[in-house]
């Protein structure tokens, strides 16, 4: 039910005082509702919950934390023919 | 899609469990709040892949499944007036009242339609004028900026033939029930991401330090639920309980100030009561005076329902995570998706559904007897 999805907003424009998106999901797009994004715009990621932005992704944050997970991913590659784990730290 | 696929990736999940199966030297109970959380759980089968010492219990962050009994007969009761159009997310059509469903309402003649979203029902309501636009709202502090949004816009733009049926609950006094209840098992909380984007932290950095329980801020794809019980591990392991934001890309410390100005000028707090659970203090938002004229409980004078749950089901135990739905002897037989008893049946958000969706009829029982 709180689903939110991840999406990029591609139009903006005015209606019936609302500020409206036209933002881009995977393989569809649909109108959302900026108004409690106000900071938001074209090329902006934003998460969707029943045709409202609710948050603006953190692009740096996101980037930096994945970077993390990532290298994360990277070494546990390179360490999978071991039998035993490294301790974590 | 950025942002949802690179949070499936297969290698950093392993690198993940790897860590999570390392940091665990004791066993813990963890408690995911969110029903997003527990459908993905289920269905990417992250709880059998980490290891067995780290158990996940299921919240009650299913408002679908926590709207009370009487609140859908009152839906019912609004939903069956011939001036009535009354709209809905799609998940509360199927959640049987005591007469039935709002499905079966609709085959035999009511106006019921499904929406996306509230702004929705307001153009619906906006193009016919000489017929009541009803919205069943409900929802967790994630859809009311929503919700409040459409009562603002009918209010704003005089649409007098727009009302909603509310039943908004809240999430920080149902944990704070979880963990004043005697016999409480929660060690842990993966805390609600997208709730938090609108609430920011401060509430759980309250309940945190005054229960002495780590709460992670977490999100919904496999990748951040496995970061968000490694973390959750590790503070256990370390003997800490502060609140962490696993889920930084979406969740700012202080949440969306625009959006909850908005739905603390449409809603006030009140206490509400929970399927399966019962009422809970503070614990909902009603609409504010000042908004009653769309507050579709008083327009069509339904507040005197009154209703009685199946003996049989334990979903209150499901949802303070006493029990599993494996635990329920009505589970899989009586009780299912095509006839649930009650509340962790009724959504596939719901752990019961979510169980019987993903095929663990003959789940272990969670809870050792002694």
């Amino acid at each position: 039910m709180c689903l939110g999805i991840p999406g990029e907003i591609t139009a903006v424009r005015e209606d019936d005082g609302l500020r409206v998106g036209r933002v881009r999901f995977a393989g569809i797009s649909r109108d959302v509702c900026l108004d409690y994004v106000p900071d938001a715009a074209v090329g902006d990621y934003v998460i969707v919950h029943v045709g409202f932005a609710i948050s603006r992704i953190d692009r740096e944050e996101a980037e930096r934390s994945y970077r993390i997970l990532e290298q994360l991913g990277q070494t546990a590659e390179l360490t999978a023919d071991r039998d035993e784990p490294e301790p974590s730290p | 899609m950025k942002y949802l696929d690179e949070y499936r990736d297969g290698t950093v999940a392993a690198a993940l469990v790897e860590r999570i199966a390392a940091a665990a030297t004791r066993p813990w109970v963890l408690m995911e709040v969110c029903g997003g959380q527990t459908h993905s759980i289920v269905r990417y089968g992250l709880d059998r892949m980490i290891p067995p010492t780290v158990e996940l219990v299921h919240g009650p962050g299913c408002p679908v499944c926590v709207t009370p009994l009487e609140m859908i007969d009152r839906a019912h009761a609004i939903a069956s007036r011939p001036e009535v159009i009354f709209t809905s997310f799609g998940d509360m059509l199927r959640v049987p009242g005591s007469r039935g469903d709002l499905l079966g309402l609709k085959s035999r003649g009511a106006d019921v339609r499904v929406v996306y979203s509230p702004l929705d029902a307001l153009r619906i309501a906006r193009a016919n004028p000489t017929r009541q636009v009803v919205f069943f709202g409900i929802g967790f502090e994630t859809t009311a900026p929503a919700n409040a949004m459409a009562v603002h816009q009918a209010k704003r733009l005089g649409l007098t033939n727009f009302s909603m049926l509310v039943s908004h609950v809240l999430v920080p006094p149902a944990i704070a029930a979880i963990l004043g209840a005697p016999g409480n098992r929660v060690q842990a909380f993966l805390g609600p991401g997208h709730v938090c984007a609108v609430m920011g932290l401060r509430e759980y950095e309250a309940l945190s330090a005054s229960y002495r329980v780590p709460i992670v801020i977490t999100g919904f794809e496999p990748i951040d639920l496995l970061e968000g019980i490694l973390m959750a591990v590790t503070q256990l392991e370390h003997g800490q309980a502060t609140v962490e934001n696993q889920y930084v890309r979406a969740v700012s410390p202080d949440g969306n100030r625009v959006a909850r100005d908005l739905v603390f000028e449409v809603f006030e707090v009140v206490d509400r009561k929970w399927r399966g659970v019962g009422s809970i203090p503070q614990s909902g938002y009603k609409l504010r005076d000042a908004y009653r004229e769309h507050d579709a409980e008083q327009r069509f004078e339904v507040g005197a329902i009154a209703t009685q749950e199946s003996p049989a089901c334990i979903s209150g135990l499901i949802l303070r995570g006493m029990k599993k739905p494996g635990d329920c002897p009505a589970f899989g037989r009586e009780c299912s998706p095509q006839h649930p008893l009650g509340a962790t049946m009724v959504s596939a958000e719901g752990a019961c559904a979510a169980y019987y969706q993903y095929g663990r009829y003959r789940e272990a029982a969670a809870v050792e007897t002694p």
